[in-house]
């Protein structure tokens, strides 16, 4: 069970509390765990990863266990804790504001 | 009872605002959409409780919604703007070649006849069309491959497609206008499209008689006179009594003839309105002071409609999608400022009133005529 914690409107957008919780099958990289969040809320495509590219939107960053994994290959695995569910994996929108 | 139903779209949010058909007392709804841009919302003229909006982010990118129930409730439909093929470039504002990037829908406009097929004008322009209540969207792509697609540019907001007038009396004809490529019209439905501009004159681009390249800012049209049509331009009011063919400039006695909207009365196909703003560097009605000119001779002759409105020390503006006129017997019409203000008239111009006055910045204003 893979945790994962949305930003505030993605949240109110799939209609969510904070955190979801995803089986994810197989190793638990970027790719999977997007691949399993879409999936279940469909709602969520496109809001996260570029329909055509599959990148990540720019303005959106990936974060687990205190580091940085936004610019990580989509299948290079992430943490085992992130993989177990000890840590989540937290989606961000990129700092704004005055 | 009669009554009317205003769609809002602001930069933070949309807002349902409701009354009967004497609009005096109206109920504004809490934000649908909190904290999203809400470029555009419309109901279907098939049936007044299916809406449409488009929702978006810098972070999060585009999202449709649809509402059943006159905006009550919303479930999403689909995101995926796919241009056909391999995109291409457009030129970008310094004359080199950009590639089409979908940013946004700016522009949803239900058809007149089927509630599940919707028409989206998005930035890179483009059309898209839906025949599924908004689920999925294909894109009328001969628009964008007849010929001048790589020729044209952003204006200031961008490229987008913002204006989509669907003809009643043919529904195989659709016009749309480009910021800043010009108009374009189909005859048969959207498969081949042609520009639309011969009498638009405009400053700023090499060829000022150009068959593209024009600012076009918004385009209306009265429903029983489907081939006589109004244009505000980046600068000028223009008129063409043939869909388009040509083009005559109609600013008359305009303080400024630089703005935004423009649109025509429920019942007059000759009335018409527009609202000056001092120029494309300054934003804001001349002198501070808020004016909807009125035409009721269909362009050249224009009167100052103030009663109700701010006359000294108003700077706000008024957006192309932003105005609206419902069709009660005496014609409602409405906008929404900068400043988060939505004046209405019920009275077709001769007075104002502000139905609400510190909403976010408003984008667009549309206006439902209930049974």
């Amino acid at each position: 069970m893979i945790r994962v914690e949305l930003p505030a409107h993605l949240r109110t957008l799939a209609r969510v509390d904070r955190e979801v919780t995803l089986d994810v099958a197989g190793e638990a990289t970027l790719r999977a765990i997007l691949d399993a969040l879409e999936a279940r809320y469909p709602m969520l495509r496109g809001t996260i990863r570029d329909h055509v590219t599959r990148e990540r939107r720019p303005f959106l960053r990936f974060f687990a266990c205190e580091e940085d994994f936004s610019h990580e290959p989509p299948d290079a695995p992430l943490p085992e804790a992130v993989a177990r569910g000890v840590e989540p994996f937290l989606i961000v929108g990129a700092m704004a504001g005055g | 009872m009669s009554g009317v139903r205003v769609l809002v779209g602001t930069r933070k949010g949309a807002f349902v605002l409701t009354s009967d058909g004497k609009r005096e007392r109206w109920e504004i709804s809490d934000p649908h959409f909190a904290g999203w841009e809400i470029y555009h919302l419309k109901g279907s003229p098939a049936d007044p409780n299916r809406l449409y909006a488009s929702q978006c982010s810098g972070w999060f990118g585009q999202i449709i919604q649809r509402s059943n129930d006159g905006g009550k409730t919303w479930e999403t439909g689909g995101n995926a703007f796919v241009y056909d093929g391999v995109p291409g470039t457009h030129q970008w504002y310094d004359g080199t070649p950009h590639p089409w990037e979908f940013k946004r829908v700016w522009h949803l406009e239900p058809s007149l006849t089927d509630p599940d097929t919707v028409y989206a004008g998005v930035e890179d322009a483009a059309l898209f069309r839906s025949i599924d209540g908004g689920q999925t969207w294909q894109e009328l792509s001969g628009l964008r491959g007849h010929g001048s697609g790589a020729s044209w540019q952003p204006g200031a907001g961008g490229l987008g497609l913002h204006t989509i007038v669907l003809d009643p009396s043919d529904p195989k004809r659709i016009f749309i206008a480009i910021s800043a490529a010009g108009a374009f019209r189909t005859e048969d439905g959207g498969t081949t499209w042609r520009p639309i501009n011969r009498g638009l004159k405009s400053e700023g681009i090499p060829n000022p008689t150009a068959e593209v390249g024009h600012c076009v800012h918004r385009i209306a049209m009265h429903r029983s006179r489907p081939r006589v049509l109004f244009m505000q331009k980046h600068w000028d009011v223009m008129r063409s009594d043939d869909a388009g063919e040509s083009w005559q400039e109609v600013s008359g006695n305009l303080p400024t003839d630089f703005g935004f909207p423009i649109d025509v009365h429920a019942h007059e196909p000759d009335t018409i309105y527009v609202v000056p703003i001092k120029s494309d560097s300054e934003h804001y009605p001349p002198e501070g002071k808020l004016r909807v000119y009125r035409s009721r001779t269909g362009g050249h002759e224009w009167e100052a409609l103030t009663k109700g409105l701010p006359q000294h020390d108003c700077y706000v503006n008024v957006l192309r999608d932003a105005m609206a006129l419902d069709s009660l017997d005496s014609c409602g019409v409405y906008f929404g400022t900068t400043g988060g203000q939505v004046y209405a008239s019920v009275d077709g111009g001769d007075s104002w009133a502000p139905i609400v006055r510190d909403l976010p910045p408003v984008l667009s204003v549309e206006v439902q005529t209930l049974p």
